[in-house]
């Protein structure tokens, strides 16, 4: 008699569950402080549409979430809606028909003209239908530099890769670390994608990274991009931090003079209130080109067989690419909306530059959006490697290299 | 006749009909995890998995990539190091405090629990700590430096050269208790009989250890070698406490790399040729030891 009550009770609670299909869990790895309050925009975005973000936030970074989300969408338990990077960590699932097409909204609401750069929403595009709403740029080819160390070593902070080079020597002198680079892999993997892109160029980082164009690995200006890789690794050694923010907390209490680090670096810089241009400087493309990449965020929909919160997908999706949340989000998140029609006249010095390079000067892929996963992370294990052994010739970098190009072409 | 003749000698099959019935589920389990799940494993570390397993087939592509990288050999000789080292120190530090306290000395019980209670922490608790102990700028090698020896230097967590024996420091630690508790365990159980003897002979204590207690203690022996032995084939959880593979890549074991390949790389195949690789490492060394160990005799 009781566990019939039971039952009928599990039954009653969870037909009332289905019944309120508005409710969306979103799940994501956005737990910093800025990053929380970014998406926070989103939620009331969409609560204010009527229906109700679940936040399903997993603490530690993508590394650590995507396993969970991955094996709950193939495991027959997705969520609502889930982040991923732009690019191809989804590919798979969405090549399983695990997760739904975005087409109808995106052709009803004419994504394909709005957002911009028009790369950041072929990077959702799979065999000609949409399945991801981009909803941040974020650039990761910047260089950091605190003015700080500079004034401390008597020097002038540099516009570009060779004066900081040049600047090394006299900054050991003072006691400061040239160059930080923390411990993670990934972070090694940025190096070298910011000295391919400012060093050998756009066009070659096209043909390398992009087109996996083995040939062009073996190029004069693939050479330079290896030398300067050299000049890096003397520059960051006796750096041992392991995270990221750690590395920028050095550039910004001085004890380092720069780092190389994608945009979300400003949010640190940001929260110990230091000025743009006063107390630190960036520079795009390492001060040598105006060059943004477009690595950054998506959300995807797993495929759920009912009408009702297939619609809640619908306004969501709506939701996040509208110009109201594009421009709440990415002013907290310190990240560029992927719309160029909205206007950010809150953004910084730095997010300036950034969104007057989108709208004028080169773009290319980030590494995320290039590459599978299982190639950057052998690119990240390959750098990490080369960072932590001095012995390490800068050959046999560039063998393993076309070793991994040729595996992920 | 016939019949009563059939009802007198059941079939070998239902005798002990109930202890069969009993064993069933144990049998299905170890048969379709074990047995099935392996096959399985193997079967697909031949194809080109990436996020979701598919069975299209690559050959032994996923072996030489595998056998190619860097990580992996790094890892195989990693895991080599920390065996030899763990197998060696554990087994010699756990012998001798447990010979030290078969010495009927005061307040055995709470040295024990002092020597054993490490192992009460799991492997990611005995990673941080040994990392905060070994982080040159407030473990041990500034408690010595502040003591007044300026010039001491110990930062194995930093030099990838080192990093593995940091490791093994940390694991040490935690298991060489076990190994203790074990082996006096055997201690115990040697008749007191055989101590009398070789007093009467005048034999030393030592000597009487080495040559007359260690023999006696080879079942303990084997057990406890052969539990230690899995511990270290699938080290994992200490070393991502711990060091996290670094500095680099210089301190990244099998199990890791069988981890990342498969949730990071999101490329399954990899994974399974390298788990199938670490069962085949296994099974070369179990394989003979059982057959020595069980195979000669008949127990019934």
């Amino acid at each position: 008699m009781r566990i019939r009550f039971l039952l009928g009770a599990t039954v009653a609670v969870c037909a009332a569950g289905v019944a309120h299909a508005e409710d969306i869990e979103v799940t994501h790895w956005w737990t910093s402080g800025s990053e929380a309050a970014a998406v926070a925009e989103f939620a009331k975005a969409f609560d204010a549409t009527g229906n109700k973000w679940v936040d399903g936030a997993i603490a530690g970074s993508g590394g650590v979430a995507r396993p969970v989300m991955v094996s709950r969408i193939t495991g027959g338990d997705p969520m609502g809606a889930t982040q991923f990077n732009h690019g191809q960590q989804a590919k798979e699932l969405v090549e399983a028909g695990l997760m739904r097409s975005l087409e109808d909204v995106a052709k009803a609401d004419g994504w394909r003209d709005i957002v911009h750069p028009a790369s950041i929403l072929q990077s959702c595009e799979i065999d000609g239908e949409i399945y991801c709403v981009p909803v941040n740029i974020h650039s990761q080819l910047w260089l950091w530099l605190s003015n700080d160390a500079f004034e401390k070593a008597g020097l002038k902070v540099p516009t570009n890769w060779e004066e900081f080079v040049a600047a090394a020597p006299d900054l050991r002198k003072a006691g400061i670390q040239p160059l930080v680079i923390g411990q993670q892999p990934w972070q090694a993997a940025l190096v070298f994608q910011n000295l391919v892109a400012a060093i050998a160029g756009p066009e070659v980082y096209k043909q390398v990274i992009t087109d996996k164009n083995v040939d062009a690995v073996n190029t004069p200006e693939m050479d330079k991009a290896f030398a300067a890789l050299v000049t890096a690794r003397e520059l960051a050694t006796g750096s041992n931090v392991q995270e990221w923010n750690q590395a920028t907390t050095m550039v910004i209490k001085g004890g380092a003079a720069g780092q190389i680090m994608g945009d979300w670096a400003q949010g640190e810089f940001a929260i110990a209130e230091q000025v743009a241009g006063k107390d630190y400087t960036c520079l795009p493309g390492l001060g040598v080109s105006d060059i943004v990449s477009t690595g950054g965020d998506a959300f995807y929909f797993p495929a759920i067989d009912d009408p009702k919160i297939a619609a809640a997908q619908e306004a969501l999706a709506r939701v996040m690419i509208s110009p109201e949340a594009q421009v709440a989000f990415n002013l907290k998140k310190g990240s560029m909306p992927v719309r160029s029609d909205v206007d950010l006249t809150a953004a910084n010095d730095c997010m300036r530059k950034g969104l007057d390079i989108l709208a004028n000067g080169t773009v290319v892929d980030g590494l995320d959006q290039a590459l599978s996963a299982d190639a950057s992370n052998q690119l990240s294990d390959l750098m990490i490697q080369f960072f932590n052994q001095p012995d390490m010739p800068v050959e046999k970098v560039k063998e393993s290299l076309i070793g991994i190009l040729q595996l992920s072409s | 006749m016939a019949r009563s003749n059939t009802q007198e000698r059941p079939s070998r099959l239902f005798r002990n009909l109930s202890a069969k019935i009993a064993a069933v589920p144990m049998i299905l389990t170890a048969m379709v995890v074990f047995v099935g799940f392996s096959v399985w494993t193997v079967v697909h570390s031949f194809t080109k998995s990436g996020l979701l397993p598919r069975l299209n087939f690559v050959g032994t592509l996923q072996y030489e990539r595998l056998w190619n990288s860097d990580k992996w050999l790094i890892s195989i000789q990693n895991l080599v190091i920390f065996g030899g080292c763990m197998l060696v120190l554990s087994f010699v530090i756990g012998f001798v405090l447990a010979c030290l306290l078969d010495q009927k000395i005061r307040y055995e019980g709470v040295f024990r629990t002092i020597l054993l209670y490490p192992f009460a922490l799991s492997f990611v608790v005995t990673g941080v700590v040994w990392q905060w102990m070994l982080n040159p700028d407030f473990g041990v090698q500034s408690i010595v430096r502040g003591i007044g020896w300026e010039s001491f230097a110990f930062d194995p967590l930093n030099n990838g050269k080192i990093v593995m024996f940091g490791v093994v420091i940390a694991a040490l630690w935690q298991g060489s208790g076990f190994v203790m508790v074990l082996l006096l365990a055997g201690l115990r159980g040697i008749d007191d009989e055989i101590w009398k003897a070789t007093r009467v002979d005048g034999v030393p204590a030592w000597k009487t250890y080495l040559f007359v207690i260690v023999p006696m203690l080879r079942p303990v022996f084997v057990t406890t070698l052969v539990i230690v032995t899995a511990g270290i084939v699938k080290v994992y959880d200490l070393v991502v406490a711990q060091t996290d593979g670094g500095p680099g890549i210089a301190s990244e074991v099998p199990a890791k790399y069988v981890y990342d390949q498969m949730f990071l790389n999101q490329n399954l195949g990899q994974g399974f040729a390298a788990s199938t690789m670490m069962l085949l490492t296994v099974a070369v060394i179990i394989i003979p030891w059982a057959y020595l160990e069980f195979g000669g005799k008949k127990r019934g």
